[in-house]
């Protein structure tokens, strides 16, 4: 029996990144910026979604969401009747969407109201602070979302989500009296770790800084389409 | 993490890699992993070792990881430097603008092989069969 070596040099994803890199094609196309939505589970995806919406439609610019959960389609569900298109992937477990889930969503919002009258898709990603970072889904900005009552520790303990985050919004603070969330501590974690992402301190039920949010959102929409 | 997902992912591409080239079963994968992919070792052989055995091509296949630590480039003075997972800032200037060079690998190196000597006389062999 001969042994030998093949060299395979190749990222164990390759098939995810190949997805990804259609689709990043697709969405250029058509012009549609898309935001792939981290956080953990209740941390405040959908109701910063639907506060970011609505900014927006002030600029003129249309929103879609591709929502991804282990199972139910609530999230969805309190999308539309927010009039905002939306679809469902349900993952059966999965902790994190992959590129093929993606392109089939991108296939339905196509053919309910046209990928060209779509400016913005937001992905909101299944709540995991760890797997979703993996699997690029031809996004244009990935922006994780920290809830005060989380604590402030979780850039330590979670970096790898957290350096990849094209920007990074801390939610809730209109409940920081009832924590003892060190916003120090928080910060100069970030200044390490990712001095590049901008910060935005929101509330996105109350409101609170979530216009800096959009204008910035806005602006990164409007450099792409330049 | 998902190490299952990961080792399902680089047993279809040894399982094709050993039909494409012919040969009878695979000896060893080698595999580069960065630190930022916060892959869980012993997850990963917990995994390799559950599934490398439901297929005798596989079966008994050693698994080799080779860790890769975090580099990056400063893009203000233009050094390169290593460091952990936290800390990203250049330490000869102080800049934040930095970009990761290494450190998020997931990446298949290499397939070790054994060829049946007798049907590899006969069989053609080709380049390496892409991974999946």
């Amino acid at each position: 029996m001969a042994e030998r070596t093949v060299d395979i040099s190749s990222p164990i994803l390759s098939r995810n990144e190949r997805l990804a890199a259609e689709l990043r094609e697709r969405f250029a196309r058509t012009h549609t910026f898309v935001v792939n939505v981290l956080s953990s589970p209740g941390s405040g995806k959908t109701s910063t979604i639907l506060a970011t919406d609505a900014l927006l439609r002030e600029y003129g610019l249309r929103s879609a969401v591709i929502e991804g959960d282990i199972a139910s389609d609530v999230d969805a569900i309190t999308m539309k009747e927010a009039g905002i298109p939306a679809v469902q992937i349900n993952t059966g477990g999965l902790c994190h969407l992959e590129g093929n889930m993606i392109s089939q969503a991108v296939d339905a919002l196509d053919e309910g109201v046209g990928l060209a009258n779509i400016d913005v898709i937001f992905i909101e990603n299944v709540g995991n602070l760890v797997c979703p970072v993996d699997f690029d889904l031809g996004e244009n900005l990935c922006v994780m979302i920290l809830s005060v009552p989380e604590g402030d520790d979780k850039p330590v303990k979670y970096p790898g989500i957290f350096q990849h985050a094209g920007a990074v919004l801390l939610n809730k603070i209109d409940v920081a009296p009832a924590f003892d969330f060190d916003r120090d501590a928080y910060n100069a974690t970030l200044d390490d770790l990712n001095p590049q992402a901008p910060r935005f301190e929101v509330s996105a039920t109350k409101g609170t800084g979530m216009d800096a949010w959009a204008a910035w959102l806005r602006e990164q929409i409007a450099a792409v389409r330049a | 993490m998902h190490e299952l997902g990961i080792v399902s992912g680089v047993l279809d591409t040894v399982r094709n890699t050993v039909r494409h080239e012919h040969a009878v079963r695979a000896l060893e994968v080698r595999l580069r992993i960065g630190d930022m992919a916060q892959v869980v070792s012993e997850s990963l052989d917990f995994a390799w070792d559950v599934l490398r055995d439901e297929d005798p091509v596989t079966a008994g296949c050693a698994l080799v990881v080779e860790e890769v630590h975090p580099r990056s480039r400063c893009l203000a003075c233009g050094n390169e430097f290593d460091h952990d997972c936290h800390h990203f800032r250049c330490p000869a200037c102080g800049s934040g603008d930095t970009t990761l060079l290494a450190g998020r690998e997931l990446d298949i190196v290499s397939i070790e092989i054994e060829d049946d000597d007798d049907a590899a006389a006969d069989a053609p062999q080709g380049a390496a069969a892409e991974a999946v």
